[in-house]
């Protein structure tokens, strides 16, 4: 027994160094030099072999820990629904005073809203994959035709950020519906075929409709939102006010960016809020059950089109708003903001938040976004940090951060 | 209450039922009996109108329900347990049962719950778990409890005993025989299980390669020789 497992751990281990040397020898190995004779090749096999060296060692360093550790250190169990929720309230107090604590500044304030966007377009994306069980791979199509819906209202018609941002969810949700129609047929890995492709559609279509959307070159001088008409400018535009004018401060750009990230964390809550609720309603339950099992959905009398499309214009509708978010924050937009890798990395903060969980997703969003913006002082080390914080979270929780489901109905007492 | 005629329908090209014909009139126990691969389950699904039916008709309380969807069919009284109990395992006992209810009317949800919560009393131990936690019996009685919470004039059961303990077997059909005697539910109940199920029916059809072959009361079937032989081991069920 013994030696079967001294065994199995070497194996691994080789296995492990193997896969690494594949990895390595054309990405680490090779390295392309630029001498007065031109261009040369030259071997760099010393990395290589630090490269299979440090994979395979640390293979066998994890399975050796896994054995030793083995029922001597208990799972962690579950945090009980009442930490949970503590835990949210807590995490909403932070981010209320975040941007007047001592040791924030414009930078922070900045990052945290680029990390508020994900939190918001995480949980949306997670009424479509985490409730309803529909692997959405084209996401950021519906974020897209948010942005691209307030840059031209605005444009076209000078309609405000306020008077946009709802018609923005509404496109966006309608775009839901007819792309959710394709979709309604198919199951699982197809669907996420089949959406990719939709997303990368909506994309070509902004890069090459020259009339409408600029094509490659974008939509510039998208206009900045104002609060109930106090412009964040420098200089107000004619008859209105600043904001730093009505209340009285010297004028400063961390106005806005404060006004940005309150903007944010707002949109964002009522995202939260409203999957909270909607859960506990009818058709979020429907959502849930159609997950679970479609055909024990239909002989329940549920109709799963239905059901399917407003999950898919659900999603769609909050991706939308916060599109027309990074549409006003950004003031320029181009097709170049929503390539598939954005869609991917939704994605992943919802499966790597534990499919469902709200409070997962807020840490999935902090790690995936949050840790590459911070880890920007390690320069080229920066993805290798990502890769391995990523490796770490799928040895320690593999089902994702937090994958317990709650339950949206309790009786009070059972006995 | 139900009335099936000359029903054809498979799947693609391959047809599994040669037209049916099976009538079930109300407060009645049904059974029907057949081997592996006879059509039953089809039937059903047919029936709830998934896979739609190519030829022949089916009467629900005297109104045509050929080619409805199955949404629009399940709303009129008819309440189908489906093969292989499909609860949802993520979901809690109360969470499966509510979906039960998700078409009925929200105001009597708390009196459906009493009423199959005093049917099937494990199940209000289990409440808070998860569906996919219970053992196989108890989430069979969660998949009937789940189709009585929209109040059906007829039960549709499909393969109640499918893998559980002969005990266990026992129990459910009793609970039938309840639903049916005390709440004059009508059941429509398709079984391998040839034995229980004739013996709780009133009456029973044998089906065979898509084709009913026999029917007659429970009894009777059950002292047909041919079924003896074919259904019930050679006698000794």
């Amino acid at each position: 027994m013994e030696a079967k497992t001294a065994r199995t751990l070497l194996v691994d281990a080789l296995l492990g160094g193997l896969v690494a040397a594949a990895m390595a020898l054309p990405m680490l190995g090779v390295r392309l030099e630029d001498s007065a004779n031109g261009l040369s090749l030259s071997g760099r096999l010393d990395w290589v072999a630090w490269a299979v060296g440090i994979v395979a060692g640390g293979r066998l360093l994890i399975g050796l820990l896994r054995l030793l550790l083995a029922g001597r250190v208990p799972s962690p169990p579950a945090p009980p629904r009442a930490v949970m929720a503590y835990v949210g309230w807590a995490m909403v107090a932070f981010a209320l005073v975040l941007p007047f604590l001592p040791f924030s500044g414009r930078n922070l304030v900045d990052k945290a809203t680029l990390v508020l966007i994900y939190v918001m377009l995480g949980w949306g994306l997670n009424i479509v994959v985490g409730l309803a069980g529909l692997l959405d791979l084209g996401f950021v199509a519906f974020y897209a035709v948010g942005a691209y819906s307030y840059a031209l209202l605005s444009q076209t018609f000078g309609l405000s950020f306020w008077v946009c941002l709802p018609l923005a969810g509404l496109l966006a949700a309608t775009f839901g519906m007819i792309l959710g129609f394709p979709v309604l047929r198919l199951r699982g890995d197809y669907i996420a075929i089949v959406t990719m492709g939709l997303g990368e559609i909506i994309r070509v279509v902004l890069q090459n409709w020259q009339d409408v959307t600029g094509g490659p070159n974008g939509i510039s001088g998208i206009e900045r939102p104002s609060l109930f008409g106090l412009s964040f400018k420098m200089v107000p535009p004619e008859g209105k006010q600043t904001f730093a004018e009505f209340f009285g401060l010297e004028y400063s750009a961390d106005h806005r960016v404060i006004f940005l990230y309150f903007l944010i964390l707002a949109l964002a809550l009522l995202t939260n809020l409203f999957t909270l609720r909607i859960r506990r309603l009818p058709v979020g339950r429907a959502w849930e059950a159609l997950r679970e099992d479609e055909i024990a959905c239909r002989s329940l009398g549920i109709n799963p089109t239905l059901v399917k499309l407003s999950a898919f214009a659900t999603g769609a509708m909050f991706a939308g708003f916060a599109g027309s978010f990074f549409a006003t924050r950004q003031g320029f937009i181009s097709p170049e903001s929503f390539t598939f890798i954005e869609s991917a990395v939704i994605l992943a903060i919802v499966v790597l938040g534990g499919m469902g969980s709200q409070i997962g997703i807020v840490l999935a969003a902090l790690l995936l976004v949050g840790l590459p913006e911070w880890f920007r002082e390690l320069q080229q080390f920066r993805m290798l940090a990502f890769g391995g914080a990523m490796v770490l979270i799928m040895l320690w929780k593999p089902s994702g951060l937090l994958s317990t489901r709650e339950p949206t109905i309790r009786l009070k007492d059972t006995s | 209450m139900l009335r099936i005629e000359g029903l054809q329908s498979g799947y693609g090209r391959i047809q599994a039922l040669h037209g049916i014909d099976i009538a079930v009139t109300e407060g009645e126990i049904v059974a029907l009996v057949g081997a592996n691969g006879a059509g039953k389950t089809t039937l059903l699904m047919t029936i709830c109108g998934n896979p739609r039916a190519s030829a022949g008709k089916v009467w629900l309380a005297g109104e045509d329900i050929t080619g409805l969807p199955t949404h629009h069919i399940m709303r009129r009284g008819l309440a189908h347990s489906p093969e292989g109990r499909r609860i949802f395992p993520r979901m809690s006992v109360l969470e499966n049962l509510q979906m039960g209810a998700a078409r009925g009317d929200p105001a009597h949800f708390a009196q459906d719950l009493e009423r199959v919560l005093d049917l099937f009393p494990r199940l209000k131990e289990r409440l808070a778990q998860r569906g996919g936690t219970l053992s196989g019996g108890e989430q069979q009685m969660l998949a009937i409890g789940r189709a009585l919470m929209s109040r059906p004039k007829i039960l549709l059961l499909d393969e109640p005993s499918l893998g559980l303990a002969p005990l266990v077997v026992r129990q459910i059909f009793e609970i039938v025989a309840e639903i049916n005697r005390e709440q004059g539910v009508t059941v429509f109940l398709v079984e391998q299980n040839a034995f229980h199920a004739l013996k709780l029916a009133h009456r029973g059809y044998v089906m065979v390669n898509g084709k009913v072959t026999m029917s007659g009361s429970g009894a009777e079937l059950l002292a047909n020789e041919e079924i003896r032989a074919h259904y019930l081991g050679g006698g000794h069920g």
